[in-house]
C-alpha cells in the first residue's frame, strides 16, 4: 500500500491565556492510499485539532505548531498559502463536526455543495455541476434533493444538514476524506447508509479516510486500524480487531464498558 | 384539568413559511407538524424519537414559542421551559466568554437577584456537574472542543434549575462514556428537583435509559405514543417496529 500521508511529531499548542496549552501532542499518523483510519478518544482530546491541521485549516495567529505533515510531497504545515488552497477540497476534504460552523447562512445549499467544483474544475458546465449536487444530495440519502438545493441551511434539521455538509465534501472525488463525527445527528438507518457510502467511495475511487468518532461500534464496521487519543496524546493504535478485543489502555476499556445494552425483559437497566 | 399536568399540546399543527424557490412554484405554506397532542406530568420524562427531518426540532421550538405559526393549543403550568439546542455552536454567541455566558441567565432571572458571589458559586457547581475544568470559564466558545461546547449549553440550560427542560441531541457529539455521565446528570435533577424533561434523541439505546413516555413522530405526525416499557415491549406501529429492529433492540 502506498502512503498518501505521513504526519509525524505533530505539536499544536495555543498561546491566548496566560498559560500555553498543549492540544496536541507528539501525534504520527501514516495513511495509507485507500486506508480507513479511525481516531477514537475521550471529548477535547484533541481529535478536532489534529484533523484541522491536517485539513490546513488551522491558521490562527494564537498558536504554535511543529512536526511535518508531508501530503504529495508536500509539507502542508510549512507550505504557502495557493499551494495549500489548490489542495484544500479538491485533493483534500473535510466533514466538519457542527454543520453551522462550515455551512453559509445565506447561500442556498446548491452552491454550498457545488462550491468545490466551482473553485477547482471550472471547465465543468454549470448545468453539470448542478446535476452532480442533486445526485450526491440523493445519495446522502435526502428524499427531496431537487428541492433541497433550492433551499437554505435554516430550513433543514439538523440531520438533513449534516447529509448536505457530507454531500458537499464528497463532490470533489478527494484523495484524502476526513470525516469529523459526520454521524451524530443521524438514526441509526440513515448512519448505516452514510457509512456505506463512504466504503463505497473508499472501494471505487480508493478514497483514504479519517474518521473520526465516539461510537466504536461504527468504526469497527468501517475502520481497518484505530486510533485512541486522550489529553492530546495517541495512547494506543493499531488493528481494529486487535484493540477492540484486547485494549489496553484504561480509556479503551472504559469506552467498550460503557457501550449501552439494552435487555428488554430485564429492568434494571432502567432508573 | 388534572394538577400534576406540566405540559399538554393539543392538536398542534406547524407551518413555516415557502418561499419561492424556483420561478413557477407556488409561494404556499408548508406544513412541518400534523395534529400532534400528548400530555406530561410534573417530574416525567418524555422522550421524542424519529428519523432526521420528522419534526422533533420544530416541536420543541413551538414549545419553547420560536415557531410562532402554529394551531392547535399549548398548556404550560410553568413559564420558561429552558431549551438545549441541537447545534451547539450556534446557539452561543461567540464573542463572549464561557464564564458570562453561563451567568447569563441568573442576569436575567426576575424572580430573584443573584450577588456576583452567589453567581460565582452557582457556576462552579454546574461546571462540576458537566464535569470542565474551571480554567474553561476564560475561554471563549471557538475555543473548546464540539463535546466541550455541547456541555455548556446543557450547563447554561440547568443554571436556574428549570422545571422544565428541553434537551435536543444533548448527548449526540459525546462518547459513551461522558453520555453516561451526562444521563446521570439529567437524572440527578429529574430525582433531586423533580424537573420534568423533554429529551430529544435519535439513539434508542438511550431512549430507553432515559424515558418513562416515548413519543414516535414520522412525517411530521406521531406514530405512536405510550409508556416507554410499553412501546419497547409490544410496539404497535409498524414504523417503531422498524426503529426497534434497525436499533438492534428487537
Ligand atoms: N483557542 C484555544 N485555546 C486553548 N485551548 C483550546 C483552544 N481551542 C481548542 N482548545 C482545546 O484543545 C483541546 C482539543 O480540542 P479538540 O477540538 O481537538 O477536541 P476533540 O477531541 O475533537 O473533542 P470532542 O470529542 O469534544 O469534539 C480541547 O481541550 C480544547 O479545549
Ligand atoms: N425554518 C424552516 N423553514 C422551512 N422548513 C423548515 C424550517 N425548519 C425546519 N423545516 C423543515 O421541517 C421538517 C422538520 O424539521 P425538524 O428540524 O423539526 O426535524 P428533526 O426531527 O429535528 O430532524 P433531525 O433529527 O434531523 O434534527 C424538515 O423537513 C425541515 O426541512
Ligand atoms: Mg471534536
Ligand atoms: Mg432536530
Amino acid at each position: 500500500m502506498e502512503i498518501i500521508l505521513d504526519v509525524t511529531d505533530l505539536h499544536i499548542e495555543f498561546h491566548d491565556h496566560d498559560q500555553p496549552e498543549v492540544a496536541v501532542e507528539d501525534f504520527d499518523l501514516m495513511l495509507g492510499e485507500g486506508e480507513i483510519v479511525g481516531i477514537v478518544g475521550e471529548s477535547g482530546s484533541g481529535k478536532s485539532m489534529s484533523a484541522l491541521a491536517i485539513a490546513g485549516l488551522l491558521n490562527r495567529k494564537s498558536l504554535t505548531k511543529s512536526g511535518r505533515i508531508m501530503f504529495d510531497g508536500t509539507d502542508l504545515l510549512t507550505c504557502d498559502r495557493k499551494k495549500l488552497r489548490s489542495y484544500q477540497g479538491d485533493e483534500i476534504s473535510i466533514i466538519f463536526q457542527e454543520p453551522m460552523t462550515s455551512l453559509n447562512p445565506v447561500k442556498r445549499i446548491g452552491w454550498q455543495v457545488e462550491e468545490s467544483l466551482y473553485i477547482h474544475h471550472r471547465e465543468i458546465s454549470k448545468e453539470d455541476r448542478r446535476k452532480r449536487a442533486v445526485e450526491m444530495l440523493g445519495s446522502v440519502g435526502l428524499a427531496d434533493a431537487e428541492n433541497v438545493y433550492y433551499m437554505y441551511p435554516h430550513e433543514l434539521s439538523g440531520g438533513m444538514r449534516q447529509r448536505v455538509m457530507i454531500a458537499a465534501a464528497m463532490i470533489g472525488n478527494p484523495k484524502i476524506l476526513i470525516a469529523d463525527e459526520p454521524t451524530t445527528a443521524l438514526d441509526v438507518t440513515v448512519q448505516a447508509q452514510i457509512v456505506e457510502l463512504l466504503k463505497k467511495i473508499n472501494r471505487e475511487r480508493n478514497t483514504s479516510i479519517i474518521f473520526i468518532s465516539h461510537d466504536l461500534s461504527l468504526v469497527s464496521q468501517l475502520c481497518q486500524r484505530v486510533i485512541v487519543m486522550q489529553h492530546g496524546n495517541i495512547v494506543e493504535s493499531g488493528r481494529c480487531s486487535d484493540i477492540f478485543s484486547r485494549p489496553r489502555h484504561l480509556y479503551t476499556k472504559r469506552l467498550i464498558a460503557a457501550i449501552p445494552r439494552i435487555d428488554l425483559g430485564d429492568d434494571k437497566d432502567r432508573r | 384539568m388534572s394538577e400534576d399536568i406540566c405540559l399538554r399540546a393539543s392538536n398542534l399543527s406547524v407551518f413555516y413559511k415557502n418561499r419561492k424557490r424556483k420561478l413557477f412554484s407556488k409561494n404556499k405554506k408548508i406544513q412541518a407538524l400534523f395534529d400532534v397532542s400528548f400530555e406530561m406530568k410534573d417530574g416525567e420524562v418524555l422522550a421524542i424519537a424519529g428519523e432526521s427531518g420528522s419534526g422533533k426540532s420544530t416541536l420543541a421550538r413551538t414549545i419553547v414559542g420560536i415557531n410562532k405559526d402554529y394551531t392547535g393549543e399549548i398548556y404550560q403550568k410553568y413559564d420558561r421551559p429552558q431549551m438545549v439546542f441541537q447545534d451547539p455552536y450556534s446557539s452561543l454567541n461567540p464573542a463572549k466568554k464561557i464564564g458570562w455566558l453561563l451567568k447569563e441567565p441568573l442576569r436575567v432571572d426576575r424572580s430573584c437577584k443573584w450577588s456576583e458571589a452567589e453567581a460565582q458559586k452557582r457556576v462552579e457547581e454546574i461546571m462540576e456537574e458537566i464535569e470542565l475544568p474551571l480554567a474553561i470559564l476564560d475561554r471563549y466558545p471557538s475555543q473548546l472542543s464540539g463535546g466541550q461546547r455541547q456541555r455548556v449549553c446543557i450547563g447554561i440550560a440547568l443554571m436556574r434549575s428549570p422545571k422544565l427542560l428541553i434537551a435536543d441531541e444533548p448527548v449526540s457529539a459525546l462518547d459513551v462514556t461522558i453520555q453516561a455521565q451526562i444521563l446521570e446528570l439529567i437524572d440527578n435533577l429529574h430525582r433531586k428537583h423533580g424537573i420534568s424533561i423533554i429529551f430529544i434523541s435519535h439513539d434508542l439505546r438511550v431512549v430507553y435509559k432515559v424515558s418513562d413516555h416515548v413519543l414516535i413522530m414520522k412525517n411530521g405526525r406521531v406514530e405512536e405514543y405510550g409508556s416507554t416499557r410499553q412501546v419497547y415491549r409490544e410496539p404497535q406501529a409498524e414504523y417503531t417496529k422498524q426503529l426497534l429492529k434497525a436499533a438492534g433492540i428487537k
